[in-house]
């Protein structure tokens, strides 16, 4: 049974974590000198290009005939120093950056980085804007849940439920694509609102999504759940405890696999989510199967909250008012010669934010996501930060990992949901 | 919207408007200066104080540790600033700890011994502004190559990097 939250602290019972790799390989039983002949054990390199992986991740492995031993994740190899980049950008030109973070959610990149903004800058978001961010996040949600749910199923070896998630996720990009002109980096939500009004028949495509999706999560239940090797595979492999998940800083579906009830969106509302009733799932066994059933639920509560955005979508604004930070409209730019000066400045100079510091914390599908986001005064970031979930969770891969079979890294890997740009930036 | 009156800067202001806060009440003794802006908690706390507010804060509710970045105010002096931001999944609040250091050899203790999660993050520091963490148990590159020359996330680093 999992103790309550409030007495769950920082202290881990795990003695070493995260050892480094020449640490691991120079106490490797095979290094020590005359180890038994019973003690043997073998250094596999995992990656940094393996299909399960998601992106180019090493894993420096130490197997005991094929139980692991030992693990060190080595991480790295996609930096492509986005965070500094972000400093010579002015502030809107950020936001397709945030895209390219991680490329199964950008709508909820950008929104984490333009709530930062908006509290540095003081803007008021029409409840609009608020409503159709809330839809398309979780939209992203679903597509993200579903490219995981194809991906995990596919490591184990469940091709059919792969192109079944595909096919319903790319429903979802036809309908991004219609709303923001892109299928993948939308760079959708803009500081101040979001880039256009979406079109006026999107919202019946939405509705007809929503309506059947239900039933193929019931569908990819029906052929995963009653399959043995799926449900073998799961049960009682990769176990986190909610007191390391706490310790190693675990966020989003798992820790609250490991019983640990805690969603930003319920207990710290941004964005409006305190409008919207959904459950947050929560299981307190903390193991592959568990991370898999929790975000089998989110499917539905997403599908809730998408439903009263939709219902409860008023009328108005998709922009702040506040012409000197957000772009005029073409008409305007053409008619009016006060917007054609604000577009003209906002383009070539950007716009100042007020000095101060920042952070805004979102619940992505990976998990809690945070932008740190410092100004000086200029319209250039002086320093954006992202905390993205992926990068934490990795070093609760050993914990999770230790003790179990090598074969059963690539389903715990498949389990926490990782995109390594995220996690390089 | 943002209200500039809300925004109370100084010790003894934060304090007094805050008396019952957690992380006010554990800190009262090691904070050198808070501010209380944007509805976000920021208290500045020595370097040599830093495990010690750490473990305070713990004990009053602070469980999850979410990350360690820092900024580089070049060229003032002290130079960098190194924020850690720390969750209650109880009180549901976050406080923000700051730590102020000086160019020369910026150099830290290292918390991993109170929040073991601060070892990816504080390796992230190490590699990309050279803050030197003592007492972390494995202190190198994380991102960069072992040989990468330089601290890229430094103001005084270009962002194309040295031809």
């Amino acid at each position: 049974m999992t103790p309550p939250v409030e007495e769950l602290t920082g202290v881990t019972p795990v003695d070493s974590v995260n050892p480094g790799i020449d640490e691991l390989i120079a106490n490797s039983a095979r290094n020590r000198q005359n180890p038994p002949p019973s003690d043997q054990t073998m250094i596999i390199n995992m990656g940094p290009q393996h299909p399960s992986t998601h992106g180019v991740l090493r894993l420096v492995i130490e197997v005991d005939g094929e139980t692991i031993v030992g693990m060190a994740p080595d991480i790295g190899y996609l930096h492509t120093g986005i965070e500094k980049t972000c400093e010579a950008k002015f502030y809107q030109q950020v936001v397709p950056m945030t895209d390219r973070i991680d490329y199964l959610c950008p709508m909820t990149n950008n929104l984490a980085y333009c709530l930062a903004v908006e509290k540095l800058l003081g803007l008021e978001i029409p409840e609009r804007a608020i409503y159709l961010r809330v839809l398309f996040n979780e939209l992203t949600r679903i597509q993200s849940h579903l490219v995981w749910l194809g991906t995990h199923a596919m490591d184990i070896g469940a091709l059919t439920v792969f192109l079944y998630c595909f096919r319903e996720r790319e429903d979802l990009l036809r309908i991004f694509e219609a709303v923001a002109g892109q299928r993948m980096m939308t760079s959708y939500v803009r500081v101040g609102g979001l880039s256009v009004e979406p079109p006026r028949d999107i919202y019946d495509r939405i509705r007809t999504f929503l309506k059947n999706f239900p039933a193929h999560v019931e569908e990819y239940e029906g052929l995963l759940q009653t399959n043995p090797i799926w449900v073998n595979r799961l049960k009682g492999v990769g176990h986190l405890s909610a007191a390391d998940a706490i310790a190693l800083g675990v966020t989003g579906p798992p820790l609250r696999a490991s019983g640990v009830d805690f969603d930003v969106r319920r207990d710290m509302p941004y964005s409006g989510y305190e409008k919207f009733q959904f459950n947050v799932p929560v299981s307190d066994v903390g193991d592959v199967w568990a991370r898999y059933i929790v975000r089998m639920q989110e499917f539905r509560e997403s599908v809730k909250i998408c439903l009263q955005a939709l219902d409860g979508l008023p009328e108005g604004h998709i922009v702040a008012d506040a012409p000197k930070i957000i772009l005029p409209n073409r008409e305007q730019m053409k008619t009016q010669m006060e917007s054609l000066i604000h577009h003209f400045k906002i383009v070539t100079e950007g716009f100042g934010v007020p000095a101060g510091e920042a952070t805004s914390s979102v619940e992505a599908p990976h998990g809690m996501m945070n932008y740190y986001v410092v100004s000086d005064g200029t319209a250039k970031p002086y320093r954006v930060h992202m905390r993205n979930p992926g990068f934490a969770t990795l070093q609760a891969l050993e914990t999770m990992c230790k003790g179990r079979l090598l074969a059963d890294v690539v389903a715990v890997i498949g389990s926490i949901d990782i995109v390594l740009g995220e996690i390089d930036r | 919207m943002y209200d500039p009156a809300s925004a109370i800067k100084g010790k003894q202001a934060v304090f007094d408007a805050h008396p019952d806060n957690a992380a006010v009440k554990a800190l009262a003794n090691l904070a050198t200066d808070a501010k209380f802006d944007r509805a976000e908690l920021t208290i500045t706390v020595a370097g040599e104080n830093i495990i010690a507010a750490a473990k305070a804060v713990q004990q009053a509710g602070y469980n999850f540790f979410e990350d360690v970045t820092a900024v580089d105010w070049y060229p003032s002096d002290p130079r960098f600033q190194i924020s850690y931001s720390i969750l209650s999944h109880k009180l549901k609040q976050r406080v923000r700890l700051v730590v102020r250091l000086d160019g020369d050899a910026p150099s830290l203790d290292s918390i991993t011994s109170v929040w073991p999660s601060a070892n990816f993050y504080e390796r992230e520091v190490f590699d990309l502004f050279g803050v030197h963490f003592s007492g972390h148990p494995n202190l190198r590159r994380i991102m960069m190559p072992e040989d990468w020359k330089g601290h890229p996330l430094r103001k005084d680093y270009p962002v194309e990097g040295y031809r």
